[in-house]
């Protein structure tokens, strides 16, 4: 069809109604989603095209939010449950990581739990230490939790579409600065399949492998280094479960060099597991040691100052680029 | 719900300070509305900021009757609690622009600030998230025979959270001095309360746990005074209590939300329970003051509170090096910067 400009949280919104028009078990629950319209704005007026049997507002409950949206997966529905802030994920905790996530596995394979958490997280609004994290470890060291994060407009349509049908529960974290950015997209192109990694920039020095937000800070930085003369290969990996390690495989064995990019905090994070692995299976193609570019180990501040401070930007990631390959390629 | 005219005729109220209620309450009123004007002029530290505009009365009426020494949680619609506690109006403003001079030195801001000195366990922006702390101070309290209460400020979304049942059966349990107070404005963000919450009397919930419970009409500060001193002489002596203040959120959830979910008629209705108004009619109408005395004052908070936008646009922002401050005690190594670590990584390849 038609290309036409959307943003980020059009894409969204635009997902769940295509999912919900095309499968009437698809039910959308959580605080705020009904008549407000959620609060980042992507289920809204949904209610008035859905009716509110279809879009559910819930008291301020979360842990009883995922884990009637466990229970709905379980009986025949397709629920999306939306968790206002990832930071909230705490409180849902056991009903994500005990229930959904190994109930397929505890009864022998009998039933899956086809849920979707629908969250957003990240820095970017000063919204402070418990509105501003990114949690998605948490996530990825559960298993039976799948983890999408979108970086991209389309990819926000494209994988929330294809979350609502897996058979396992997906959990969806948007991160909440990139809901107005806009793009031009084609939402019948054929996708990238779920659980392949983009690869968004091919270049022969240096892979550096990342997703969400810290996507476009790459992208950033990955132009500047080009003017310096350093080709880097970005990797956007779209969904950290299932991970997409022969993509990463195959072109740091190429380039020899790779970098790991992550908001979320350095110790035992995203980027830990990442580097750790690219180490482990990429060793005797490896000139120099993995990289990791992540969140400091510190609570998020409401100070602007600090809160940016706090995460990379592209500043530090081009900086750690050019001192990993100054005196080599550079000279 | 009371009815203005019969409290006007109840003239004589002994046992509570209505001119002191309503300086404390027009502070609050004023110090939100500059609150306001700090996000207008850029100055404030992000747009999540609640202001307690029309719930003046649960702050200055329960208020009144704590202690030095007592200690209490907010939610994220506190500033009003802590200015009755005798908050600095400087280092709070200057702590929602995420200021160094600020209560949190610029790391907690409006949602998460906080002074043990004022026995403020802190301001949260997790529903519900600090009142379970009230359970374990009131246990320190009796603990240590301190005669203190600890007392838990929530909204009615709050009432959605599993954490406040367990907290109240605590409570009752363990004949505890905690006082739960329940400023009920009506809204969780956009949803009436009706909307979220089966059987809306929510002080029926406190009686099944034993606790003393009751309702109050946040629209007259001396009845939140007056069940304020019930509860909390019972709290004092091991029978915890919750205290529901009826009230109407004036305006958005935050600074940036223009209540698209409400009426205008509903809103003009709702604006008519406005304590601070009602206060000043009570003073005038009992002869407690006279209108230029009120004026005086009203003055003369003005200045108090435009002063504190002055203060904290004077302020600097914290500095990077304190990032990593206060993640662990002052006597512990600071988390080592990413940058640090990088670059000995670098040094070596
Ligand atoms: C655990 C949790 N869930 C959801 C939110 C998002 N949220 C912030 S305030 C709010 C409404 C709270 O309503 P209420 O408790 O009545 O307090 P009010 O804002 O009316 O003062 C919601 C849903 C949150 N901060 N924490
Ligand atoms: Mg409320």
């Amino acid at each position: 069809m038609a290309l036409q400009e959307l943003t980020y949280r059009d894409a969204l919104r635009q997902a769940l109604i295509d999912s919900m028009r095309e499968n009437p078990d698809v039910i959308i629950m959580g605080e705020e989603v009904g008549r407000y319209g959620g609060a980042y704005a992507v289920t809204k007026e949904l209610i008035k095209e859905f009716g509110a049997e279809r879009v559910i507002d819930t008291p301020i409950s979360e842990p009883a939010i995922i884990g009637a949206a466990v229970g709905a997966a379980m009986a025949g529905l397709r629920p999306v449950a939306e968790l206002m802030y990832v930071d909230f994920i705490g409180m849902t905790m056991d009903q994500l990581g005990n229930q959904a996530a190994k109930i397929r596995y505890m009864f022998g394979g009998q039933i899956g739990v086809p849920m979707v958490l629908r969250t957003q997280g990240g820095t970017g609004r000063s919204a402070g230490a418990q509105h501003s994290q990114s949690l998605e470890a948490y996530v990825m060291h559960t298993p039976g939790l799948r983890l999408a994060m979108p970086a991209t407009v389309s990819d926000a349509y494209h994988l929330l579409r294809m979350a609502l049908t897996k058979p396992d529960p997906v959990v969806f974290i948007e991160h909440k600065a990139l809901y107005t950015m806009k793009e031009t997209v084609d939402l019948d192109a054929e996708p990238l399949a779920w659980g392949k990694s983009a690869v968004r920039r091919e270049g022969k020095d240096l892979v550096i492998v990342t997703y969400s937000r810290q996507l476009h800070y790459v992208m950033e930085a990955a132009k500047k280094l080009s003017t310096d003369g350093i080709e880097a290969t970005v990797i956007d990996l779209r969904t950290l479960n299932p991970l997409d390690f022969d993509t990463i495989r195959e072109h740091v064995e190429r380039a020899g060099r790779a970098m790991v990019v992550s908001e979320s905090v350095m110790t035992a994070g995203v980027a830990a597991e990442l580097s750790a692995r690219i180490t482990e299976e990429c060793f005797d193609y490896l000139e120099d040691p993995v990289v990791r570019v992540a969140g400091e180990d510190i609570p998020i501040s409401v100070s602007t100052a600090l809160e940016t401070g706090s995460v990379p930007g592209p500043q530090l990631i081009l900086e750690t680029a050019r001192k990993l390959l100054g005196a080599r390629v550079a000279a | 719900m009371t009815k203005p005219e019969a409290i006007h005729a109840a003239s004589a109220r002994p046992n509570t300070d209505l001119p002191q209620l309503y300086r404390t309450m027009r502070r609050i009123r004023t110090f939100e509305e500059r609150v306001g004007e700090l996000f207008v002029r850029g100055q404030s530290a992000g747009s999540m900021l609640h202001l307690s505009i029309g719930e003046e009365s649960a702050a200055a009426g329960f208020c009144a009757h704590m202690q030095d020494g007592d200690t209490f949680t907010t939610h994220h619609r506190g500033h009003g609690i802590f200015l009755a506690r005798g908050a600095d109006p400087n280092r709070m403003m200057a702590e929602i622009g995420g200021k160094e001079a600020g209560y949190c030195r610029g790391k907690g801001g409006s949602m998460h600030i906080a002074d043990m000195g004022l026995g403020h366990l802190g301001a949260n922006a997790i529903v519900g998230g600090g009142i379970p702390a009230i359970i374990g101070a009131g246990l320190a309290a009796r603990h240590h025979g301190t005669g203190k209460i600890s007392v838990a400020f929530f909204g009615d979304g709050a009432t959605g959270q599993g954490i406040l049942y367990e907290s109240m059966n605590m409570a009752a349990l363990w004949r505890l001095p905690c006082v739960f107070v329940c400023i009920n404005n009506q809204y969780g963000m956009g949803t009436r309360i009706d909307q979220a919450t089966a059987n809306a009397v929510l002080h029926e919930r406190a009686h099944a746990f034993g606790l003393a419970a009751e309702t109050v009409d946040g629209l007259d500060v001396e009845a939140v005074a007056e069940a304020a001193e019930r509860l909390v002489a019972g709290a004092r002596e091991g029978r915890p209590a919750f205290l529901v203040v009826d009230c109407y959120r004036f305006y958005g959830h935050a600074r940036k939300d223009k209540s698209p979910y409400r009426d205008a008629t509903e809103e003009e209705t709702g604006r008519r329970k406005d304590p601070v108004a009602f206060a000043r009619a009570a003073l005038l109408e009992r002869g407690l003051a006279d209108a230029a005395e009120l004026d005086a004052l009203d003055a003369q908070i003005d200045a108090e509170m435009d002063a504190t936008i002055d203060f904290t646009i004077a302020q600097t922002e914290p500095p990077l090096s304190t990032m990593f401050r206060d993640v662990y005690a002052p006597e512990e190594p600071e988390p080592e910067p990413v940058r640090t670590r990088i670059d000995r990584i670098l040094a070596r390849a």
